[in-house]
Formats: structure tokens, sequence, C-alpha cells
């Protein structure tokens, strides 16, 4: 099972994470933890013509939520707004290529869930994005 | 070949036989798809039970299931019989003076919840100061800030050395003080450190405090006895200790039970009830309102009556080979830094650890695909988490039915997650 999970997808992009670092000044920028595991994750936006242009995360955690968080950030640029919304649990688990299970699932979205956070609570600025 | 050796070395002086005492617990006899036993090295969060206990639990649904006291028919009596004597079994495994000193709850928080609601609402006042550690369980923490909270009592922690041992001098500092209450952990869950608890319920009886000790990781493991320790409360948990899950214990001295007001108010705690008040029950009846989980008290104190037959003098010095042999094994792994006292007659058998390069969450799961279950997290210790400054560790904790076989998987199962991440 681990030898499963522990896929190259994940191995790779924890030792090799894409795009890590933070924006500033950003557009967007939200982090958050699992608070059963103390994994942080914070992922900063620039955006441009509606567009993801630039994006970032950091952070602290197992190589699952770090590698998500990674994997994640590939899958968010060039996007525009509402594509990067429209991004579901699924997608990510999907570009994962892992078998992720109940007890990792948390580890696996905390990336997700920070970016739609940030986004949903950009209320008003969404239009300026 | 080493590890066969020191396996064997390991084995020599073990009192306990813990090949034949595995065998009592049907949940370790499975297999996995690949033929492997499980190696549980979790009882600290919560112990495997044997036939004995199980047993004990179906017999009394299959036989005696009824509710207790008041019922004048046969099987009530029967039920309330052997829930009391279950009561009289807690009690003599922990030498209380009497029985009417363990009252039945949950688990090791709500003891202390029952001690923080009742005791420390009559007795704590504003500006008291409320004394526990930095090395508590949230168990042992949460329920004094949310008295302190209510009552405008101030909170204080004794410090950690650098070994993971409770500072006395910082101790004695906070005692000067005076403190209203002392509250503090036999054994920490998280490092495994056997605090010197008679010597801390001494020094705070000296200056006037109540004391109360969080048993829960003790009592599964060490002889204990509460009028050698001294204490005025000490709180359990049986499902740490080979029980039911729902089975724990709160030991009071019969003075201070006596003196306090009820937890919860309901059917009987009381004595007589009259439609605007109601006069409480005698102790221990006044602290366990409604139906309580009779079945798992009952298997509680099969529980008990298996350790003893065990002998807690040899549980614990199996515990301590077993740990030596731990602490000698994972101090051969490159790039493991152990957390908590070196020496194994310093801790029960609950050892912490950081791998470099992995994050314990992937320790745990690459050990969990060997088949050997160990924890990784925070334990329910975030403030002591933040002073060893890690997010978290990875912890293994053993008991009756660990074997050297078990330490050895788990440092193979290592060697695997060190190979999986190239570190």
């Amino acid at each position: 099972m681990a030898d499963q999970l522990y896929r190259e997808i994940i191995l790779d992009h924890y030792r090799n994470p894409r795009n890590k670092g933070i924006l500033d000044p950003a557009d967007f920028s939200h982090e958050d933890t699992n608070p059963l595991c103390g994994d942080e994750v914070r992922i900063d936006l620039r955006v441009a013509d509606g567009r993801v242009e630039t994006v970032r995360f950091s952070g602290r955690g197992c190589a699952i939520s770090m590698a998500a968080a990674s994997v994640l950030t590939e899958m968010v640029e060039g996007k525009t707004v509402d594509e990067v919304k429209a991004i579901g649990r699924d997608d990510l688990l999907e570009e994962l290529e892992a078998p992720i299970g109940p007890a990792r699932m948390k580890c696996a979205t905390l990336g997700l869930k920070v970016l739609k956070a940030g986004l949903s609570g950009a209320g008003q600025g969404d239009e300026d994005l | 070949m080493t590890t066969t050796q020191t396996a064997s070395r390991a084995t020599v002086s073990d009192p306990l036989d813990a090949a034949r005492v595995r065998a009592d617990f049907p949940i370790l006899q499975q297999e996995d798809g690949q033929g492997r036993r499980l190696a549980f090295l979790d009882s600290a969060a919560s112990s495997q039970k044997p036939a004995v206990v199980i047993d004990a639990l179906a017999a009394y649904y299959r036989e005696t299931n009824a509710n207790i006291h008041r019922g004048v028919y046969e099987l009530s009596e029967k039920a309330t019989a052997r829930y009391e004597e279950a009561r009289h079994l807690v009690a003599h495994f922990v030498n209380a003076a009497s029985a009417r000193e363990c009252v039945f709850v949950r688990n090791t928080t709500e003891a202390i919840n029952l001690v923080a609601h009742t005791w420390g609402r009559r007795n704590v006042r504003p500006s008291d100061l409320i004394v526990s550690t930095v090395m508590d369980h949230h168990s042992n923490l949460v329920p004094w800030q949310m008295l302190a909270e209510e009552t405008g009592a101030e909170l204080a922690h004794v410090r950690v050395t650098a070994d993971g041992r409770l500072d006395l001098d910082h101790l004695d500092e906070l005692l000067a003080r005076e403190p209203k209450l002392v509250a503090f952990p036999h054994v920490s869950n998280s490092l495994g450190t056997i605090n010197p608890a008679a010597e801390i319920v001494r020094r705070a009886k000296a200056v006037g405090a109540v004391t109360l000790i969080d048993g829960a990781q003790s009592v599964p493991h060490l002889p204990t006895d509460v009028q050698a320790l001294g204490c005025d409360f000490l709180a359990f948990s049986g499902h740490k200790m080979l029980g039911p899950m729902g089975s724990g214990v709160l030991f009071g001295r019969l003075e201070l039970l006596q003196a306090m007001p009820p937890f919860m108010g309901g059917g009987g705690m009381i004595r007589k009830v009259e439609l605007g008040r109601s006069t409480y029950a005698d102790v221990p009846a006044r602290f366990e309102a409604g139906t309580p989980a009779v079945a798992d008290a009952i298997g509680l104190g099969a529980a008990v009556e298996y350790l003893q037959g065990l002998g807690m003098n040899a549980v614990r010095e199996h515990e301590k080979v077993a740990t030596a042999y731990a602490l000698d094994r994972l101090g051969e792994v490159a790039g493991l830094r152990l957390f908590g006292p070196a020496d194994a007659g310093s801790r029960a058998g609950v050892i912490s650890f950081e791998l470099d390069g992995i994050h314990p969450h992937d320790v745990a799961a690459i050990l969990d695909g060997e088949g050997v279950a160990v924890r990784a997290g925070h334990h329910c210790c975030q403030p002591l988490m933040r002073e060893l400054g890690v997010v978290a560790t990875t912890r293994a904790s053993f008991y009756v039915y660990n074997t050297g076989e078990d330490v050895d998987r788990l440092v193979d199962g290592l060697a695997k997650a060190q190979r999986i991440f190239a570190v």
C-alpha cells in the first residue's frame, strides 16, 4: 500500500517542489493548517487578464500535503479564475496518481482547500482578478 | 544476523513470555494479505483486549444483562453484584483504602473533567493558582483552562528539561506560590518519562495543594498504590489497560469525594427528589448519574484480574526490557532523533522519535504498509511539541504482547522508509 502511495509523482514533487516560495505583493494570498497533523500550506497568486499568471506555495508538512500542493500549482498556472474555481478534489487526485485513503485525504486536499477558501474569501475582489 | 542475536539477548531476562501472552489476544492472531501478523505498537492510544475480557463482555450480555441497582429480580441483582465486584477489583488493583473511592467514568478525560467541574467549581476562587505541566496531555490542560476562565483562577505550568523530565526546581518555584491544585502525568504519553509522582505529591501537599495524577499511561504499566503515592485524585482509562472502550476510573480520596457536589444530575445519583430540589446519593453513586456502562466496568474487572495474573511487576520488567531493546535498535538508525530520557529505567514503554527528512505521517504510512502500527502526530500534546520544536513525532508504544520481533519489524520498516525517500 505504501509502495503505491509513495509513487513517482508524489516523491518527485516532494523532493523537487514546483512553484515553491511566496509572492509579495500578491493579488491573492491565503494559508491554513490541518489541525490533525499540523501541516501548513500557503498559496499566493498573481492574476493578469483574468488568468493566473504566477502561483507560489509554501508551508511544511508530510510528503502527501507538500506534493499535492506542488502538483496543484502546476494545474492552476495559466488557467482562468473560473477554471481554477472549478478544480475539484477528484481532478487533483487524478493528477497525483496515488491511492489516497481516508486517513491521508486531508493532507492531499489541504492546498486545494487553501486555494478555494482564498478565492471565495476574495469576494468582490473576484471582479478584479 | 545481528537482529536475531540482539532479539534473543533482549528476551533473556524478560519475566513475561510475551509470545504466550500474545496468544491470549484474538486480534493479534490475524494475518494480513501477505501472511504477516500485526506488529501493534500503539497501545498508548488504546490497548488490545485479551479473550477473557471479550468473553466477559459477551457473557454479561448473554447471561446477566439487566439494569443495575433497584431491580428486585434476580438478574438485576446479579448485574449489580458483578458491577460492584468490578469496582472492588479496580480498587484493589490501585490499593485504594475503599472501593467507594473508585468512580466509574468513560475515560481519563471524563475523570479529570469530573474533578474540574465538581471539586474545582466548589473550591477554586479568583486568583487561586492551578499548576499543571508542559508535558501534560490536552486532557490535563484544557479542563483547567476552562475552570480558570470560569473562576478567574491563574494557570502555571511546570517546565520540561532538555532530556524530557519535569523541571522540579521550577515546580518548587511554583509551589512557593501555594497553588490550590497540582495536576501532572505520572507517565508522559509522548515521551514515556516516568515522573517521580510520590515526590511531587509530597512537595505539593507540603504547601497544602490538592493533587491530581493523570494515570492514563502509568496504571496500565506500573504497579500502582494510591496510598503510597499519597495523591488526592488519580484518573485512568480502562481501555488502555486491556479493558473495554468506554471504561475509565476516577480514584478520589473519600474525604474529598464526600465534600464534592455531583457531576451530572439524574437517576442513580439521588437520595430523594422533589420537584423543586433534591438530595444526593453518597459516593460513588453521586458521580454516576444515569445507567452506567455496566458491561464495560465488568470487562475492566476482567482486565484487572488478567493483569494481576501476569503480575504488574512482571509487566513493568517486560516493558523495561522491550524499551531498552528498542532504544538500542533505534539508536542504530542513522538520522533518527529520540525524544525523552535516554535510559529505559526512567521511561515506560513509549518512544517518540523523528526521522531526518521524512515527516512522521509518511513514516507511519510506510510502517503501516509493513504491518507495523504506530502513531504519528502531536499525541494531544501540542504545547510539548512546541517546546520540543517539532510539529509531530512518530510514536511507538509497547505492552504485554509486544516482542523483540515487533521492534525488529519497526526498525526494518524505518529502513524501508529511508529507502523510499532516499535519505
